[in-house]
């Protein structure tokens, strides 16, 4: 029963348009980026890299496909989220909105099983939104600017990657990014469980995530306590695959802390609606 | 004596303060049409919720198929088909496609030409690729039907499956509870709160008024029992109306213009009238019996 009813889940989300809003946006807001870097990256490489060209001299193609997947993943990562909630925060509250909640909760499977298959399939979708960023920011912009070596700035220097050495880091990064926004949808469908209407844990989602990423860039102690508990602090490690050299122990931190969400979500969900009245 | 296929036993519900639910009880039996009636706001839903295990009730019993509900959840639902207030289906799908999502989890196995017939029997068949967001009130009640019969349910439970329809769907509706519970030998559970609708139809049923059960008891019984109005047509509503008078000085005779008269009797008597008329030579072309249901119900409900 369990798999008829994550394929239900996954005939629905292909079946509902607003499913394809999130695939449409980010594909235009790939496109104008490349589109944008293709036009004027040159000039834009050449204001960031004018700081260290009295101690460094760049030679060979800087703006190349592998810099562009960098730039768009950094650039992207923070919108992501939103296009995730507007799918995954309608996964439960949608259903009490329609009343279709109803006919679902009088069938002969557990609601564990129903919230289950939900969390499946919003996994499914947020696994499909990175693969089809990875697929236009990594394949794509490595056919319309080339591959190269990737030059990070980070906080405290300059790294510069070889071209054979990146391929892995940015998979690395795109697997640690699906984990980030599974937290992000596994959030929003418990959100999702506490309404019956579609746009209050949408917008509560992104309330949080705008919350706690203000909470971790305000530097005073009381945040600071609370930080490594954030997940929005966590959401930015797939970066760490860009360093060099990489701390190891700090990425496993931060899946291990995403995971624990991730489970922790899951756990509210399936507590709340046992306990969930269906009056809608 | 039947099966006792639903039994509910002092059922309570809270909503804060607010007692939804107050000891109510009553039993189904198998080929019962059993009218739930209450007017609105009653409690009739919230009960069907707790059948349905929608709402966790507070105290109380519900067997459904002589097994406990909270301990059988699935195998009683794979064996229940409901519609409750009104049947909602998903609007981006089509009719079929919604059946399709709803057979998968039914709990038994429902062929693609099941869910055809179902669509056939509810007169559907030739929108079942049509999305469901661009069908009426009146269409998505036979969905609903079809929904609920997919799975060939033993008990079927309909929460006002009437409500919003123009006088042809309900008759259509009727017709169609009808037809499942004398061909299909189906128990139905129909909730109303109109008297009529019951009447027409039910052969037992309970009212319940302010979360409290009022009356229980087979249709006819409860009815019959009751003073009714009747209209004679006769050739002299003035001498009809004298011999009447003379006879009768208990109940209520008036005349209502033309050639008829009504009176206000309890169905036994009926016949009575007629003889005492006609052996006063008076000429009765038509008896019209018109139950004061909403003054019963009234009368039943503020008890």
């Amino acid at each position: 029963m369990l798999y008829k009813n994550i394929y239900n889940e996954f005939i629905k989300i292909l079946n509902k348009p607003r499913s394809y809003i999130g695939i449409g946006v980010l594909t235009v807001l790939i496109l104008t980026i490349e589109f944008a870097l293709k036009l004027d990256g040159n000039s834009i490489l050449s204001f960031v890299t004018s700081s260290f060209e009295q101690t460094l001299n760049f030679s060979g193609k800087i703006l190349n496909g592998n810099l562009v997947a960098f730039i768009i993943i950094q650039m992207l990562i923070v919108h992501v989220p939103l296009l995730i909630a507007l799918v995954t925060g309608d996964l439960v509250s949608g259903e009490a909105a329609m009343g279709t909640i109803r006919m679902l909760v009088t069938k002969p499977i557990s609601r564990a099983n129903i919230i289950l298959s939900k969390f499946i399939a919003g996994g499914a979708y947020t696994l499909l939104i990175t693969l089809w960023m990875g697929l236009l920011s990594f394949y794509f912009s490595g056919w319309l600017f080339g591959k190269g070596d990737v030059i990070v700035l980070n906080s405290d220097g300059l790294v510069i990657l070889k071209e054979a050495d990146v391929a892995w880091r940015f998979l690395s990064a795109f697997c640690v990014s699906f984990l980030s926004l599974l937290t992000i949808s596994s959030l929003s469908i418990c959100l999702s469980v506490f309404s019956d209407n579609s746009i209050g844990p949408i917008v509560s989602t992104m309330a949080i995530i705008i919350l706690f990423t203000i909470i971790g860039s305000i530097d005073i102690s009381a945040f600071n306590l609370l930080k490594p508990y954030l997940f929005t602090t966590h959401m930015a490690s797939w970066r760490s695959f860009f360093n060099q050299p990489i701390i190891t122990s700090d990425i496993i931190e931060s899946i291990l802390v995403l995971i624990i969400h991730n489970v922790l979500f899951f756990a509210i969900a399936v507590l709340k609606f046992n306990q969930k009245d269906i009056k809608s | 004596m039947n099966t006792r296929i639903l039994e509910i036993k002092n059922l309570q519900k809270k909503f804060g303060n607010f007692n939804a639910l107050i000891n109510i009880s009553f039993n189904v039996y198998e080929g019962d049409i059993f009218g739930f009636l209450g007017p609105n706001g009653s409690g009739k839903s919230t009960t069907i919720r707790c059948i349905l295990s929608l709402i966790k009730q507070d105290a109380g019993l519900i067997n459904i198929f002589g097994k406990k509900m909270k301990e059988n959840r699935k195998e009683i639902l794979s064996k229940i088909g409901c519609i409750i207030e009104k049947p909602d289906f998903y609007k981006y799908m089509s009719a079929k496609k919604n059946l399709e999502v709803f057979s998968r989890i039914s709990g038994i196995s429902v062929s693609k030409n099941k869910i055809y017939e179902m669509l056939e029997f509810v007169g559907l068949s030739s929108r079942e690729k049509d999305k469901v967001k661009g069908f009426s009130h009146g269409m998505k009640q036979r969905l609903g039907i079809a929904y609920t019969l997919l799975h060939n349910p033993d008990l079927i439970i309909l929460d006002e499956p009437t409500t919003g329809l123009d006088p042809q769907g309900i008759v259509e509706i009727r017709n169609l509870i009808l037809r499942l519970n004398k061909e299909e030998n189906k128990t139905i559970l129909l909730s109303s709160h109109q008297l009529s609708e019951i009447e027409l139809i039910a052969n037992r049923m309970v009212i319940i008024n302010k979360g409290e059960k009022i009356i229980e008891g087979n249709v006819s019984e409860l009815l019959n029992n009751e003073e009714i109005l009747v209209e004679f047509n006769v050739n002299d509503v003035g001498s009809s109306l004298e011999i009447l008078k003379n006879h009768y000085d208990k109940i209520i005779i008036r005349k209502t213009g033309g050639n008829q008269i009504e009176v206000v009797t309890n169905p036994q008597s009926i016949a009575k009238i007629n003889s005492l008329l006609v052996m006063n030579d008076i000429n009765v072309k038509s008896i019209i019996p018109k139950r004061k249901l909403e003054d019963y119900y009234m009368k039943i409900i503020n008890q």
